[in-house]
């Protein structure tokens, strides 16, 4: 039937099933449908047992990141009609574990972006009554980029490193270390080196460039971790040449 | 992880880390719990897109943030909240600006601010055209730095605890691994958001199911104007998401299939070629939506295979101004219409958006029963009235999180008592849950229900209603909820089950529907986003008044009125386009 496409859904349920799985649905695919659209088209018509996590289908919410034909994408803002006549295939993301079906585990994500201190940290907070730190739009533009992170984890999922290495801090994490060490309000750069200056923060990444190729939002956490390894091998440069000014 | 905490927040977006960050900052010793369905950062407040409100500018004044407020509002707002409201929001944000939002900022380097629909000055702060998402994102990441705030993440609420009127605490199924665990607390605030889906196109997120208004109005606690539903006059067709209001703040035309600037038609204003405050394009939200409906019925639209559409005029600003201020857009409409706004048309048509009702409150977040708090779009404070205004509710959020949470935080250090009724009624709660969750295949689908259920809604209660259809809306949704017992769950794994979930976002949906229909039906007047065919004109006299609606034991409604709260601005004709 050429008005439909076959989607290879990955199935796995952690009570029965010793590996994943592949079920295969007909859906409609319509110039506008995404590939979530056909999900939902399963889960409402076809088969209510399908698992996968969604909410604001308009790519701000960083819930729907899935394995579409082999690439990390957000399902939402992926076209069915781009991968006809198909069968299309969807997995869960890699480098996580599976909870069931398109689920992934995102607990180790999240103690890892946590790690790095994603806050504004000041030695001293300046009172409200002082009003606003001036910030030009120059100056904002300095870490703009690394703010509009979606947290999908989507750089995570195609990272090499980020799979092999369970200890690396992973380049959505990295990019928000940036995006507060490269605010002009922040003061927090010292602390968050302690973390991402160990093997497993950013020495960790070889380079390959992945994470920023897959970014929905054109974040480049690749440029984030680059530019993070010049100052931190210019902070350590500094510490062994001049052991007087370390901390 | 201990199942008792001092404050439980429902709810994980801006008003529900707002009110945690309150409590954590200034109640270190409490240890409050963040319940939400989704993780944080997933929440609603996440796709939110031009501003929030407050004052900033030396020729602004509270007064008139107030003023446009109360008349946007249509005189249904409580003056006295609307006070207080644009008094504290100018704080909120800059306390937000001290923990990092990357507001978008003047050449030197202070807070920039934007024009906004029905607002007579300038006083939206925005992120470009994502203010929802910084917001959200700045507050998430400092609310991770307070060790007392403990996050119960992809857990969903089925039911509040309840003895004696007070709350408990609340029941809870944790979506990873299935298990139904009771959580108590002092106090509990529900900062679950709105109700978009209960209609069929809205710009709300999957999740936006009226999960708090259905929990508190099923506790016993009345809901407030839950007649009053916004649509968003700049929906894309097909998918519903928004364009936002900024994009006529910063010079967008509404044009119809003729090329006319049609709200000049509808008694707001002339057409100028530059943006005028509370004018045109600038008109409040209840206003231009009617309008459309107006344009369609003239024939003066565009049909489309998604319906009829008018046309969003944003050529005339430049690729520059819309990269630097509405970028979002540009990506949404190259993205999910194939259309660059910098050289074509974008089709738009009203969305359901807001919900101006919710769970009645008072200015601290308290609801009628003790213990429990709402803030946010879950909550009728009322601030909003019968049309909120845009770039209020990001503003509202943060303001009555605040507040809910500090109201929160004293009462829970005050009332320390325990309940052991509420451990019979959890484990009630629990026999219920997996009764319910038996799997049947005889019945309907949820998603037939669903569907009927949306239809229902945008027949009888969108932008125009009558009473007729509104009656016929309330037999049917009776009819539904009937139906829906019986529905149909084919999944019966513990393990991350969405079709359990979809059931109870159901139950909680046709709770709100029915709260929405029947208030309707009973205000026989027009006001603001709730407009009557049978009777178009504003009744002082009958209807200065919030709807209060009360479940009754048999699951019945009942209607009371309680007075609007006027102070300083007697109710008066809106004008707009002068």
């Amino acid at each position: 039937m050429n008005d439909r496409i076959t989607m290879q859904v990955a199935r796995y349920l952690p009570e029965g099933d010793a590996e994943l799985s592949y079920q295969e649905y007909e859906v409609p695919y319509p110039r506008e449908w995404v590939v979530l659209d056909g999900l939902n088209y399963i889960k409402d018509r076809l088969d209510g047992s399908l698992s996968y996590r969604w909410s604001c289908r308009m790519g701000i919410c960083g819930s729907c990141g899935m394995t579409v034909n082999g690439e990390p994408k957000l399902t939402c803002a992926t076209f069915l009609a781009d991968y006809a006549p198909g069968p299309v295939r969807i997995e869960p993301l890699q480098n996580f574990p599976v909870i069931r079906d398109l689920v992934v585990d995102t607990g180790d994500f999240m103690r890892k972006l946590t790690s790095v201190k994603p806050w504004l940290i000041r030695e001293e907070e300046k009172p409200l009554s002082e009003g606003e730190h001036l910030q030009t739009p120059a100056e904002l533009d300095q870490y703009k980029q690394y703010s509009m992170c979606i947290n999908c984890m989507l750089c995570c999922a195609a990272c090499p490193v980020y799979g092999l290495d369970s200890e690396f801090v992973g380049p959505a994490a990295i990019a928000l270390a940036q995006r507060y060490n490269l605010d002009g309000r922040d003061q927090g750069s010292k602390l968050r080196l302690d973390v991402l200056s160990d093997h497993e923060g950013i020495w960790g990444c070889t380079f390959v460039g992945e994470c920023s190729k897959v970014c929905p939002e054109n974040v480049d956490p690749a440029g984030a971790i680059q530019r993070y390894k010049l100052t931190a091998a210019m902070d350590s440069l500094k510490s062994f040449l001049m052991p007087w000014r370390g901390s | 992880m201990s199942n008792h905490h001092d404050v439980l927040l429902v709810g994980g977006g801006g008003a529900g880390l707002r009110a945690a960050i309150e409590i954590a900052e200034t109640n270190s010793h409490l240890s409050i719990a963040v319940v939400s369905k989704v993780y944080p950062m997933r929440s609603h407040t996440v796709s939110a897109e031009g501003g929030a409100a407050g004052v900033i500018r030396d020729d602004d004044s509270l007064d008139e943030h107030a003023y446009d407020t109360i008349s946007g509002g249509d005189w249904l707002c409580d003056q006295d909240s609307v006070e207080m409201f644009v008094e504290e929001a100018p704080r909120e944000l800059l306390r937000l600006e001290h923990s990092g939002c990357p507001w978008s900022r003047e050449p030197d380097g202070q807070i920039a601010v934007r024009a906004f629909g029905g607002m007579k000055n300038k006083r939206t702060w925005f992120a470009a055209d994502k203010t929802g998402f910084h917001m959200l994102h700045t507050l998430f990441q400092t609310s991770l730095k307070y060790k007392s705030v403990v996050r119960y993440d992809e857990w969903f609420v089925t039911k509040l605890l309840v003895d004696d009127g007070r709350v408990y605490g609340v029941v809870a199924i944790e979506l990873m691994s299935g298990r139904i665990e009771a959580i108590t607390a002092g106090a509990v605030i529900l900062c679950t958001g709105g109700c978009g889906r209960v209609f069929p196109f809205t710009t709300n997120a999957n999740i936006k199911n009226g999960d708090g208004m259905s929990l508190a109005y099923r506790a016993g606690a009345p809901l407030a104007d839950m007649e009053f539903i916004q649509y968003h006059p700049t929906g894309l067709p097909f998918t519903g998401i928004l364009i936002t209001e900024a994009t006529r703040a910063e010079g967008g035309y509404l044009i119809n299939k003729n090329g006319d600037r049609y709200l000049q038609d509808y008694g707001l204003g002339k057409p100028e070629p530059k943006p005028v405050l509370r004018s045109m394009e600038l008109g409040p939200r209840d206003r231009l939506s009617q309008a459309f409906v107006k344009e369609v019925e003239k024939g003066h639209a565009v049909d489309t295979d998604f319906g009829p559409v008018v046309h969003l005029d944003l050529r005339h600003l430049g690729e520059e101004l819309i990269n630097r201020k509405l970028p979002f857009v540009r990506e949404l409409c190259l993205k999910y219409e194939n259309i660059d706004p910098v050289t074509e048309l974008i089709p738009v048509r009203p969305v359901v958006h807001y919900m101006m009702g919710g769970v009645h409150t008072d200015m601290n977040g308290a609801t009628s029963l003790a213990g429990l708090y709402a803030a946010g779009e879950v909550a009728c404070v009322s601030i909003n009235g019968a049309n909120r205004l845009g770039s209020n509710s990001l503003s509202e959020i943060l303001v009555f999180g605040a507040r809910a949470g500090r109201a929160a935080a004293e009462y829970a250090s005050s009332h320390t008592d325990t309940s052991t009724a509420v451990l019979a009624q959890a484990a009630d709660e629990r026999n219920r849950l997996q009764q319910r969750f038996t799997r049947k295949r005889s019945g309907e689908r949820i998603a037939d229900l669903r569907d009927e259920m949306q239809k229902t809604m945008e027949q009888s209660a969108g932008i125009y209603r009558s009473g007729e259809s509104l009656s016929q809306a309330a037999d049917t949704l009776h009819e539904l909820q009937d139906r829906f017992a019986s529905v149909t769950i084919e999944d019966d794994s513990r393990t991350f089950n969405t079709e359990r979930i979809s059931a109870l976002e159901l139950a909680y949906m046709l709770d709100v529907a029915e709260t929405i229909v029947n208030s309707a039906l009973r205000r026989e007047e027009s006001r603001g986003a709730h407009q009557r065919t049978d009777f178009p004109a504003r009744d002082d006299k009958r209807y200065l008044a919030h709807t209060l609606i009360h479940r009754e034991p048999d699951g019945s409604c009942r209607v009371e009125y309680l007075p609007v709260t006027i102070t300083r601005w007697p109710p008066a004709e809106r004008i707009y386009g002068t």
